[in-house]
């Protein structure tokens, strides 16, 4: 097998893909938002909780996408459980540099998610991996409702 | 029956080593991920001959200069090969005349200009185009473009499940109201072949004029406008072994005089005053600006390549390898293919159980195998048939059996892999 392939579809990759965490519907959701890939169709449905001190009660997804962006999703709604937004984003610019920088060493903050670093060296499928938390940091701009957000901004 | 217009060039010629016409591509010694690159998106931009980028070359050298204008040497060497190249086109497609010869950037240009020169002249709101379920989105979006300003109606040819057009519908829709019926002579993501003539008769006989998109068929078929009975015909250059950024838009003359000009500026005037301009006639009134000069030229040798191989050849041997694809890809377990099963064109869409498009087409790239994963600009028929995209094998008459072989041991891999 080719090394590039397989650091990028690491077995946990592989297996979050086919198995997401934290799939399906969260009935009493403050906020849903609706992720959008429109170059390769691919789409997600964040819903999230927050608790009292507007960190991140609940999340859960649903939708269709690649390996890539199932994994994100799956690895993601289950770090991102329990925190606050200020640590939510740190680890959304932390991942962010993860799967786009050339640093050697993975925040440790990152954890499991460090797993996604073979994503840098394909540029292109980078909008797969950020597109979860893509969804997650327009959750809270939002606060309420419902949110829509895309890797190709209108 | 549909194979019927494809005979209109037909000529004897000997057989064509296809092993060898690989020669003439240089990019085709190319390696990707140090494996021999297997290139299948000709879909998307085909490859270039060495006599294409040789008439590139030899322009620049030896002829480069503005068109129409310059009294001197090179002005005139430009203009005349420009000139040339567009009677070239001209025969190339069957037109009665140079006149009716356009160039744009390329299909969707050739498609604006007629949906804002014509259509915005001649569509009124009570009217109605006629599109189809199958359109790539150059040949939707510039009519909801237009549709918002003019407040007409769209309708649409319902695509069937096998991926041919559902023409039981086609006398109830072709109303009194439509204008114009635009469509696509070969689905770039089905493979379909339409029934050009046949549907230009049926749209000529309510009085509705017909705009074919032949981007993915003039460079792979023989094609005739006059025997296809279309008004107008949109193509690429970069699809049919041309230069990037060159295409052409044929129209029928007495069509196109009526035509205000779309663009303004130098090119395309008579005379200028500062209120008030005179314009040339067709087809310069629709070229304004410094054209793609070196684009048309390599258009031309494009198209000379092409003709010395023989279009019949050429379809016949990518309709072998398309058919051949098809079966084999069916052979995969888990594997859905999209499209007729008879009469396609060079290239084939599916989608397999065992892995998303985009992780497919990441991992066949690893093996040097080019693959085209997602909704190739065409989300309403991705949605008609339920996925969120699909992978595209596309050919072309350098490509042989072998690499489709080769692909099926990948994709193998991949569905094992990735199940």
């Amino acid at each position: 097998m080719i090394p590039e392939i397989e650091e990028l579809y690491q077995e946990v990759i592989l297996d979050h893909s086919r198995r997401p965490r934290n799939f399906g519907e969260l009935p009493d959701a403050a906020v849903r938002v609706h992720g959008d890939n429109p170059a390769c169709g691919d789409e997600i449905h964040l819903a999230v909780k927050f608790d009292a001190g507007g960190g991140l009660e609940d999340i859960k997804f649903t939708g269709r996408g690649c390996a890539i962006s199932q994994a994100s999703a799956s690895l993601m709604t289950m770090k991102l459980k329990g925190k606050s937004r200020a640590d939510a984003m740190g680890m959304l610019r932390a991942f962010h540099d993860l799967v786009t920088d050339d640093a050697d060493e993975a925040p440790k903050i990152l954890g499991d998610l460090r797993v996604m670093k073979g994503v840098r060296n394909f540029p292109q499928r980078v909008k797969c991996a950020m597109l979860p938390w893509r969804a997650v940091e327009q959750a809270f701009e939002q606060g309420a409702g419902e949110a829509i957000v895309s890797t190709e901004p209108a | 029956m549909r194979g019927a217009n494809y005979d209109v060039h037909k000529v004897a010629t000997a057989p064509v080593n296809w092993k060898a016409i690989r020669e003439d591509f240089p990019i085709l010694r190319e390696q990707a991920h140090g494996h021999p690159l297997i290139y299948f998106d000709s879909a998307a931009s085909s490859q270039k001959p060495r006599v294409v980028i040789e008439a590139l070359r030899n322009f620049y050298e030896h002829e480069n200069a503005n068109v129409h204008r310059g009294l001197h040497t090179l002005s005139s060497r430009a203009t005349e090969a420009y000139e040339k190249a567009r009677k070239r086109v001209a025969e190339y497609i069957g037109a009665a005349s140079a006149d009716e010869i356009i160039f744009t950037r390329g299909t969707t240009e050739s498609i604006n200009l007629v949906a804002q020169a014509w259509g915005g002249k001649f569509i009124r709101e009570d009217d109605v185009i006629l599109l189809t379920e199958m359109e790539h989105h150059s040949n939707l979006v510039p009519w909801q473009l237009l549709a918002e300003r003019t407040g007409f109606r769209l309708c649409f040819v319902p695509v069937l499940d096998d991926g041919t057009l559902d023409l039981e519908k086609l006398p109830s829709l072709l109303s009194p109201e439509v204008k114009l019926f635009a469509f696509t002579h070969i689905s770039n993501s089905l493979g379909t072949i339409n029934p050009v003539a046949e549907l230009c008769e049926k749209a000529r006989a309510v009085g509705a004029l017909t705009l074919v998109d032949a981007a993915q068929s003039v460079g792979h078929l023989p094609l005739d406008v006059q025997a296809l009975g279309c008004d107008f015909l949109a193509f690429s250059g970069h699809k049919m072994c041309g230069p990037t950024g060159i295409g052409a838009l044929y129209a029928r003359k007495e069509i196109l005089d009526l035509i205000p000009p779309w663009h303004g500026g130098g090119e395309m005037i008579v005379s200028v005053a500062l209120e008030k301009s005179t314009f040339k006639k067709a087809p310069h009134r629709f070229e304004a600006g410094t054209p793609n000069i070196a684009g048309a030229i390599g258009l031309a040798a494009a198209i000379d390549y092409l003709d010395r191989i023989g279009r019949s050849a050429i379809f016949e041997h990518d309709s072998e390898l398309a058919r051949y694809a098809f079966d084999r890809l069916n052979e995969l377990p888990g594997t859905r293919v999209f499209g007729p099963v008879e009469e396609r064109g060079a290239l084939v869409g599916f989608v397999m159980e065992a892995a998303h498009p985009h992780d497919l087409t990441t991992f066949a790239d690893q093996y040097g195998l080019a693959l085209r994963g997602g909704h190739h600009c065409n989300q309403p028929l991705m949605r008609r048939f339920g996925v969120s995209g699909t992978t595209r094998a596309s050919f072309y008459f350098y490509n042989t059996t072998e690499e489709i072989d080769r692909m099926i041991e990948i994709l193998h891999k991949a569905a094992r892999f990735f199940s």
